[in-house]
């Protein structure tokens, strides 16, 4: 028998501020009734003598402060976990929306995880073949990685993670238990729509878990659409030992929600008004990838987010760089010149590629050949820069050199066809192509033995 | 023991009575009995940082103080291991709790029942001042520990057992106090983190902290005892500079604090320490090394802590008279730590949301390592050296310049450079060493007399090119004089050749400081012999065109780091090439 407590003292924005409730605890699940009769919930973000300060999931729209009560549920926000989770279609707060039932498991748990144990994980290994030659070379996705794309609104940011969610494979003999967690959290209705239908198109929506929070869902519940999505995750890999690549997007949309209630909340803000444990806040969630000992699955994670402005040293960015091993940067200017997916090789890095690279797992010359295709774009771009200033015509002939390299390597390399999967030694031979335009004597980055064995030019 | 009840909740920061709690104390809170520290207390109210997760603790739970502030057991068990922020063993806590860890557990840091071989070094009646050792264990078989009495406690052994196998339980020794009163002495003593360890004097610093890095060893060093931070955007290398640093610096004992850092990091540097073989002792990497694991998902508080831990334990093995060097990455995740607990303090913030407190942290942080005269009479080093990743790279952010007051080593990661691929990306030209001059006498006395003339000599060179650039950037470089031509060349030498260091190249990894000076020798003798010919109106594009800037680039990886011999070879090479150019 639940007791429903009365006395709400103030409401404003998603939260609800009771008298004290006898025995709450921090972080517990309330159920709320309105005035009308409305069922909502809620989680208790605060408690001191004379407050109990909650989160109401569904918005506080509607309520007033005669009508309102609310009951301890006793226990912390949680999601039941079963396999059956594949499949279905679940709100920012883990309800069923897809009308087929609710989910029934014995196993339940409190969707803020527990921190990994740094001594019980399994250094990542290991690489995800996306087929898509710039990941797959320059910056390599790793089983258990958390990998960022960094994007700006309007480019082609989902057509990538679609693609990516298609096409990617796991080498070797597991292949078969992979599977995607799909998080979306304030994304418009059409985005929804596409990532559903494009699922739907590859016939892979039997595997994918998904959890919905459009634009027009409530804030509160957008807090808690990741945690969702990873407890899922956390579950399908360590207990149901399957590969899973957790797609969230827009970790921006994530990140505002965020700001809003802890200015509701009447918070100091830190940089641009996040409040100041927003780092704190990302690790929570992108420390959730990785491998464990005694599970043979993974949790890799490829979060989207939108860069405001364009700006990489916005907050969001910055500081979900400095957690992820690594970041995919979307580059404007190649998207407005016909290049997709618009992947800035300068700017993207994996941190992981290194030692999940090289001949156990994708070929002998891949460390070197990348590190070379890095160092000619360095050069391409300062090349660039002096042609914007003394014509094209004054630059040397090695100078014209890297001109053409650049021009040849986002047309051929970059560029593929939405549909379009590469093996990884069909991109290693494409940058070999490519790279070999360029005299050989030129290719310091590159040790002889490769050179011998792949080079192509003169 | 002092018990008072929970008043209110907010994140890591819960209120409760203050009667009986007195600030930094160490306390139990709640029933799941979660580890935290007052921070303050006023009026009714104690302010309690909490280093556990606090969801599910209620109002009126009891908070027990344990009557002493925030503490580590120091003895034989730390190295070779790793631990959290607030010193609890990993490794046990995966044994005693599974894969995830929990809250409220309580796990003694060292390993309370495995037995060591120890040699007792005092015998009855022996007068034992503070810091003198009693006995001593090889903790691994890379470092001899020292059980030492701790600081403000002196006698005269009255007991003394026999060399035998002990546990860190153990009384190995009794003394007599001045006042009569007996103490009994085990191999583990208990330390205060926030507190400094003390020594008998500070000395200046002497001896520079060999990295085997060529831009740092050569153009930046730091001291044994010096102080060092390596600022840089993310993704330009700071992880991996702190992680060549902590593998070939010649140090005797490393203390790696991973604070807020990234899980699969640190079991990153678990893998690989495992391993290396330390280059002088012949043995794994990790028996000289403690690891500090707080990841940026672990709680908050103990996040702030991890710094103060890891210097702890780092003055510990200084006072057994060991150079220790210790690598805190990041510290900003530390300053950020500050400001989130300060804000749930609701304290009024300074810039950027961080307290007003945060310029005198860093000081006391950064104060605590030095070359010292240690109680015992040794002589031992705590080198520190801090990442510090500036928010949007943004160099003139609080941390970075708060924290460039309080070092003396400045290695300034460029986004530029790491874009290129050019690693370590250690900007040349905005990064410093105070310890430059000081070290110069050890440089000329242990490397070569004319090492300190060949490192200015190419730091000039390098700064030429910087000047040409902006030239060449406008214009093109067609346009300079052949003179100015080659200093652009010889300084592209030093770049590829010298300040780039490849991490994974088994011979470039560490380089000797033999090494690096004939390098830089080459390098000079190649601008020289070049500029010579150059004034004989030989152009440049002929001495260019032999391939000689290229072919003296690849000596770093085609020399061996003993090979002396080598270098006379490509000398010749040098002198071939320019006689071509000149016929």
């Amino acid at each position: 028998m639940k007791i429903y407590y009365k006395g709400a003292k103030e409401i404003s924005g998603p939260l609800l501020v009771m008298r004290r409730i006898p025995g709450a605890a921090y972080d517990e699940v309330v159920d709320i009734t309105d005035g009308s009769g409305g069922a909502r919930r809620g989680r208790i973000v605060s408690l001191d003598g004379d407050h109990t300060v909650i989160e109401v999931f569904e918005g506080t729209g509607g309520m007033d402060l005669s009508g309102t009560s609310a009951a301890l549920v006793g226990r912390p926000a949680s999601l039941p976990l079963t396999k059956e989770l594949l499949g279905r279609t679940m709100n920012g707060a883990g309800v069923p929306v897809d009308g087929m039932g609710e989910i029934v498991s014995s196993v339940e748990r409190d969707i803020n995880g527990e921190p990994i144990n740094p001594v019980s994980r399994t250094y990542p290994q290991n690489y995800i073949c996306t087929g898509i030659s710039s990941i797959d070379v320059l910056m390599t996705l790793i089983r258990g990685q958390k990998l960022p794309i960094f994007s700006g609104s309007g480019m082609s940011h989902n057509e990538l993670a679609v693609q990516i969610a298609r096409q990617a494979r796991i080498t070797g003999d597991d292949g078969a238990k992979f599977c995607i967690v799909f998080a979306a959290m304030g994304i418009k209705r059409d985005v929804a729509d596409y990532f559903r239908k494009s699922f739907e198109e590859a016939g892979v929506v039997s595997r994918t878990v998904t959890f919905l929070n459009l634009s027009s869902d409530p804030i509160v519940e957008r807090i808690l659409t990741p945690r969702c999505a990873l407890t899922a995750a956390e579950y399908l890999a360590f207990e149901e030992n399957m590969h899973v690549l957790v797609i969230m997007t827009d970790m921006t949309s994530y990140a505002e929600a965020l700001r809003e209630i802890s200015s509701l909340k009447g918070e100091i803000p830190g940089r641009k008004g996040f409040p100041g444990y927003l780092y704190s806040d990302l690790a929570s969630l992108y420390e959730r990838a990785g491998i464990v000992k005694g599970s043979a699955g993974s949790v890799t994670q490829l979060p989207i987010l939108t860069m405001p402005g364009d700006d990489i040293t916005h907050p969001i960015p910055d500081l979900t760089a400095y957690i992820t091993e690594g970041q995919i940067v979307l580059d404007r200017e190649l998207e407005a010149a016909g290049v997709y997916p618009p992947c800035s090789a300068l700017m993207s890095l994996s941190r992981l590629m290194k030692d999940g690279i090289g001949d156990r797992f994708t070929r002998e010359d891949h460390a070197a050949i990348s590190a070379q295709a890095f160092a000619c774009c360095a050069k391409v771009a300062e090349v660039r820069s002096l042609a914007a200033v003394i014509g094209e015509d004054e630059l040397s002939e090695s100078d014209r050199g890297y001109l053409r390299f650049g021009r040849e390597f986002e047309r051929r390399f970059l560029t593929q066809r939405k549909d379009e999967a590469r093996t990884i030694g069909e991109s290693l031979d494409l940058l070999w192509d490519i790279v070999s335009t360029l005299p050989r004597e030129s290719l310091n980055r590159i040790e002889d033995k490769y050179l011998d064995r792949y080079y192509r030019g003169k | 023991m002092t018990v008072s009840k929970i008043k209110g909740i907010n994140g890591p920061v819960v209120t409760a009575d203050s009667e009986g709690l007195f600030v930094s104390e160490t306390v139990r809170v709640g029933k799941m009995r979660l580890l935290g520290e007052v921070i303050a207390l006023s009026g009714d109210d104690a302010t309690v940082q909490v280093y556990e997760e606090t969801g599910g603790l209620t109002l009126g739970e009891e908070v027990v103080g344990e009557g002493e502030p925030m503490s580590i057991t120091l003895g034989p068990g730390i190295l070779d291991n790793i631990f959290d922020g607030v010193g609890r063993p990993l490794r046990d806590l995966e044994a005693a709790e599974g894969r995830f860890i929990g809250r409220g557990s309580s796990v003694p840091s060292l390993d309370e029942n495995k037995k060591r071989e120890y040699t007792v070094t005092a015998k009855v009646g022996d007068r034992l001042g503070e810091g003198d050792v009693f006995a001593t264990v090889p903790e691994t078989p890379s470092l001899l520990h020292k059980c030492m009495v701790p600081p403000g406690v002196s006698g005269v052994v009255t007991e003394a057992v026999p060399d035998g196998e002990y546990t860190v339980r153990d009384v190995l020794v009794k003394i007599r106090a001045a006042d009569g009163s007996i103490r009994e002495l085990t191999a583990a003593q208990r330390w205060p983190i926030r507190k400094r360890r003390p020594v008998r004097r500070y000395l200046p610093p002497t001896e520079p902290l060999v990295t085997g890095q060529r831009v740092i060893d050569s153009l930046f060093p730091v001291a044994k005892g010096g102080t060092a931070a390596i600022p840089g955007g993310f993704g330009t290398g700071k992880t991996m500079t702190q992680h060549q640093l902590a593998k070939w610096c010649d140090a005797d004992v490393i203390i790696y604090v991973g604070c807020g850092e990234r899980g699969n990091e640190m079991t990153g540097v678990l893998t690989e320490f495992s391993e290396l073989i330390d280059p002088r002792t012949k043995r794994p990497m990790t028996e000289r090394t403690c690891l500090i694991a707080n990841t940026s998902n672990m709680p908050v508080a103990a996040r702030e802590a991890s710094v103060y831990t890891g210097i702890t334990l780092a003055e510990y093995y200084r006072d057994m008279g060991y150079d220790v060097a210790v690598m805190a990455d990041s510290t900003s995740r530390w300053a950020e730590a500050l400001r989130e607990i300060s804000g749930r303090l609701e304290e009024m913030p300074a810039e950027e949301g961080y307290p007003a407190y945060l310029p005198s942290r860093l000081a006391e942080f950064y104060e605590r390592a030095g070359a010292a005269e240690t109680l015992g009479g040794d002589r031992g080093s705590v080198t520190l050296i801090g990442a510090v990743s500036p928010q949007g790279s943004d160099f003139s952010e609080p941390v970075t310049q708060n924290t460039k007051r309080f070092v003396r080593c400045f290695w300034a990661l460029d986004k530029s450079l790491a874009w290129a691929r050019h690693y370590p990306a250690i900007n040349w030209t905005d990064s410093y060493s105070e310890y430059r001059g000081e070290l110069d006498p050890w440089f000329r006395e242990h490397v070569g007399p004319r090492f300190g003339e060949y490192v200015s000599r190419i730091a000039g060179i390098l700064a030429s090119e910087q000047s040409l650039e902006q030239i060449v950037k406008l214009i093109g470089d067609d346009v300079l004089p052949d003179d100015q031509k080659l200093i652009l060349l010889v300084a592209g030498t030093i770049r590829n050749g010298f300040l780039q260091q490849n991490a994974y190249h088994a011979v470039d990894t560490f380089v000797p400081l033999e090494k690096q000076m004939r390098m830089m020798e080459t390098i000079l003798c190649l601008y020289d012999e070049c500029a010579a010919v150059i004034a004989k109106a030989v152009p440049v594009s002929r001495i260019a065109a032999t391939g000689i800037f290229d072919s003296v680039s690849r000596m770093k990886y085609e020399i061996g780091n003993d090979d002396a011999a080598a270098f006379d070879a490509v000398k010749r090479k040098i002198d071939a090439a320019v006689a071509a150019a000149e016929a």
